[in-house]
């Protein structure tokens, strides 16, 4: 059932990602129109879609940054520790 | 009280000294029944607040019992992850695995309920000793070296522990009492104490022990030490060091940290280990908030804590059980072979990446809020940021490289790989179960937290939080399969702080092999010409009586190490034997030698 439910996605591959960036554009319009900000905590908060783009840049950043980092030597040979 | 009172810690031990005779054919109802009757003998103390089994020894007091709403929270989730790891585990045959992943969680029920540091102490090592034996019996020589370095940091941070309770106790006149310890004016023991309770929180850069033993440890092993050993230290710094400030940025650099290596980690459990180190932050950094939301939202993440990560690191011991690998550079596509496994793990992702019904939403998000309420701005922007790599990592890549992705699979690890025995499918049922149970129903989880009316007054599930929560995830979703070509697993290792302890534990040997072996042979010679024997006997003479009260204790838990140990050796060969004989010696003089100065002093 799991295999088959997978499958049925997979096997529509445009279809659902073009479903899936409609949620993404729909999630920023509710943001923008709907949610009421009372609850917000700062004052950024209330830049239309600010969470949106927020988790986009932290994405990006930590994959960027990390990487980079890992690159400067930190990530090396599996049997450095070997010898 | 005068009520009968019974510790979970012994039920747990005695089950298991009785394991290895209990016939074949019982065996598995025994493994079931024993946490069982530990979980419900938690049960039964709720409603029953008070202070238990109090001992004199000696001229102190030792309290095994205090049962309060703090204890009780973490004791009820400690021994039910018991009972779903021990299923989990049931196809194991050597008792002995069980047997010290049971000791290992009365360690740990020990250090909850005591009322005492003298108890504490007891249980912290107890702890240390014990667990170790679940990094050794995965068998490999990679894991015998792990297990040692292990042992060693834990040793170090038992000494900063045992040296900050023997200052304060005589700083405060003989209080040996463990409750908030003062954190408005911190002296030296506040230090001590509060290093060895980070060592295992796992605080950088006192963490690098954690993925270097979790990610060698035996399949089963590991899903008991995600739950217990970290735990236990965020449970300690929430009873004593609550409002401690340093601890608000000390968590939020743990929580990033544990993010930038996921990222460049190949194996899925060490990724899944940072990912420990990422999530105690969080708890840290609640301690450090330190008000009654905070307290309430570093329990409750504790508690879900533990079931979404021990069912992930289920479902990835799930892989490495059947494939026999657990890298991603190794596997991929394995969906079809593995689909139980997969929607188990993928329910741990959403659990812990904090999606809404999954327990990390009601639970994370409580830390936040403590932040964003004291106007902490930084720490709840970051550890917001923090929540989007969580999910990044253990939401996405995870799933993504094991059961996605390119296949890597050799024809050996495709074959190979299936769902798991039975008994491992039902462990990670209830425990996906339970994530689910615990996000959707908010009384199940808040009914336990230690300030009811904080609790109540919280409510997860607004709009306004709802939509963040589903903006921040689902763009960091379109940034993850954006950039999914950069986060290709890469067969490498990353050299993390253990570098120091592994690269310089040479240097260490070089030193003692040539110039220190020669001023040792050099003073030997005069040592025996001068007849200082004489006086050194003299000495110990002088100390028998000491020690006679300590040496109980210690020699237990000597015998009972060396004894296992020795088991462990003759099963993998190898020089184990002599070098776990030296580890076990060298541990106990090093804590006899603490005791003996304490004896001194006071």
């Amino acid at each position: 059932m799991i295999v088959r439910f997978i499958e049925f996605f997979r096997n529509r591959m445009a279809l659902t990602i073009r479903a899936s960036l409609v949620v993404l554009a729909l999630v920023v319009l509710a943001d923008a129109f709907l949610v009421s900000k009372e609850h917000a905590h700062a004052a950024v908060e209330r830049i239309p879609g600010f969470w949106s783009a927020f988790g986009f840049v932290a994405c990006v950043l930590i994959i960027v940054v990390s990487k980079w980092f890992g690159h400067r030597g930190i990530m090396t040979r599996e049997d450095y520790y070997d010898d | 009280m005068t009520s009968f009172w019974l510790h979970p810690s012994a039920l747990l031990l005695v089950g298991a000294l009785v394991l290895p005779f209990v016939p074949k054919a019982l065996r598995k109802a025994f493994l079931v029944a024993v946490p069982a009757l530990s979980f419900l003998d938690v049960l039964s103390m709720q409603g029953n607040n008070g202070v238990y089994g109090v001992l004199q020894f000696m001229d102190w007091t030792m309290t095994f019992g205090r049962v309060d709403n703090l204890s009780m929270v973490f004791a009820y989730i400690m021994t039910l992850m018991c009972v779903i790891g021990t299923i989990y585990g049931l196809h194991v045959e050597d008792p002995a695995q069980h047997a010290a992943a049971w000791i290992y969680v009365a360690g740990a029920l020990g250090v909850i309920f005591c009322g005492d540091y003298l108890t504490l102490f007891l249980f912290w090592e107890l702890m240390a000793f014990s667990s170790v034996f679940l990094v050794w019996f995965r068998g490999r020589k990679e894991s015998l070296a792990s297990g040692f370095r292990y042992l060693l940091v834990h040793t170090a941070g038992g000494l900063l522990l045992l040296a900050g309770l023997i200052l304060r106790y005589k700083a405060t006149g003989g209080d040996l009492s463990f409750g908030p310890i003062g954190v408005d004016n911190p002296q030296p023991y506040t230090w001590l104490i509060l290093a060895g309770f980070l060592l295992n929180a796992a605080v950088p850069p006192l963490h690098a022990w954690l993925p270097d033993a979790y990610g060698e440890a035996t399949v089963t092993g590991s899903v008991f030490m995600c739950a217990f050993t970290t735990k236990t230290a965020v449970y300690a710094l929430a009873r004593g060091f609550a409002g401690m400030e340093i601890l608000v940025p000390l968590g939020v650099c743990m929580a990033l940290y544990g993010v930038v290596y996921a990222v460049l980690e190949n194996d899925s459990r060490r990724l899944l280990a940072y990912h420990i180190i990422s999530q105690v932050g969080y708890m840290v950094a609640g301690v450090g908030i330190g008000t009654e939301l905070a307290i309430n939202g570093t329990s409750a993440h504790a508690f879900a804590h533990i079931l979404y990560k021990g069912l992930l690191f289920m479902g990835c011991g799930s892989v490495l059980h059947m494939t026999g690998t657990s890298k991603f550079t190794e596997l991929g596509g394995l969906y079809k072979r593995m689909p139980r496994t997969f929607l188990f793990t993928m329910i741990g992702g959403l659990s812990i990446s904090a999606f809404p019904l999954f327990s990390g939403f009601v639970s994370k998000a409580m830390i936040v809020a403590a932040g964003f309420e004291v106007h902490n701005y930084w720490a709840a922007f970051l550890l917001t940021l923090a929540s989007a790599g969580t999910f990044l990592h253990t939401g996405l890549k995870v799933p993504y490289f094991i059961w996605f992705g390119k296949n890597n699979c050799s024809q050996e690890t495709w074959e190979r790989a299936g769902d798991p025995p039975m008994n491992m499918q039902v462990a990670m049922a209830i425990a996906a179960f339970l994530c689910i149970l615990i996000g959707s129903y908010t009384p199940y989880l808040y009914n336990m937290l230690p300030y009811q009316q904080a609790a109540h007054a919280y409510h997860p599930y607004t709009v306004y939080h709802l939509s963040e929560t589903m903006q921040i995830l689902l763009f960091t979703a379109l940034g993850f399969f954006l950039l999914l070509k950069k986060l290709a697993p890469e067969p490498k290792i990353s050299l993390d702080l253990d570098w120091f302890y592994r690269k310089g534990g040479r240097a260490f040997f070089w030193l003692a092999q040539n110039p220190v072996q020669a001023v040792d042979s050099w003073w030997g010679e005069r040592y025996r010409a001068w007849g200082l024997s004489g006086l050194m006997a003299g000495a110990r003479l002088s100390a028998l009586f000491d020690w006679s009260a300590v040496k109980g204790a210690v020699d237990g838990l000597a015998s009972g190490v060396s004894s296992l140990g020795g088991r462990t050796a003759r099963e993998h060969k190898g020089r184990l034997d002599e070098s776990l004989a030296t580890m076990v010696l060298a541990s106990v003089s090093v804590f006899g030698l603490g005791w003996f100065c304490w004896m001194l002093w006071r």
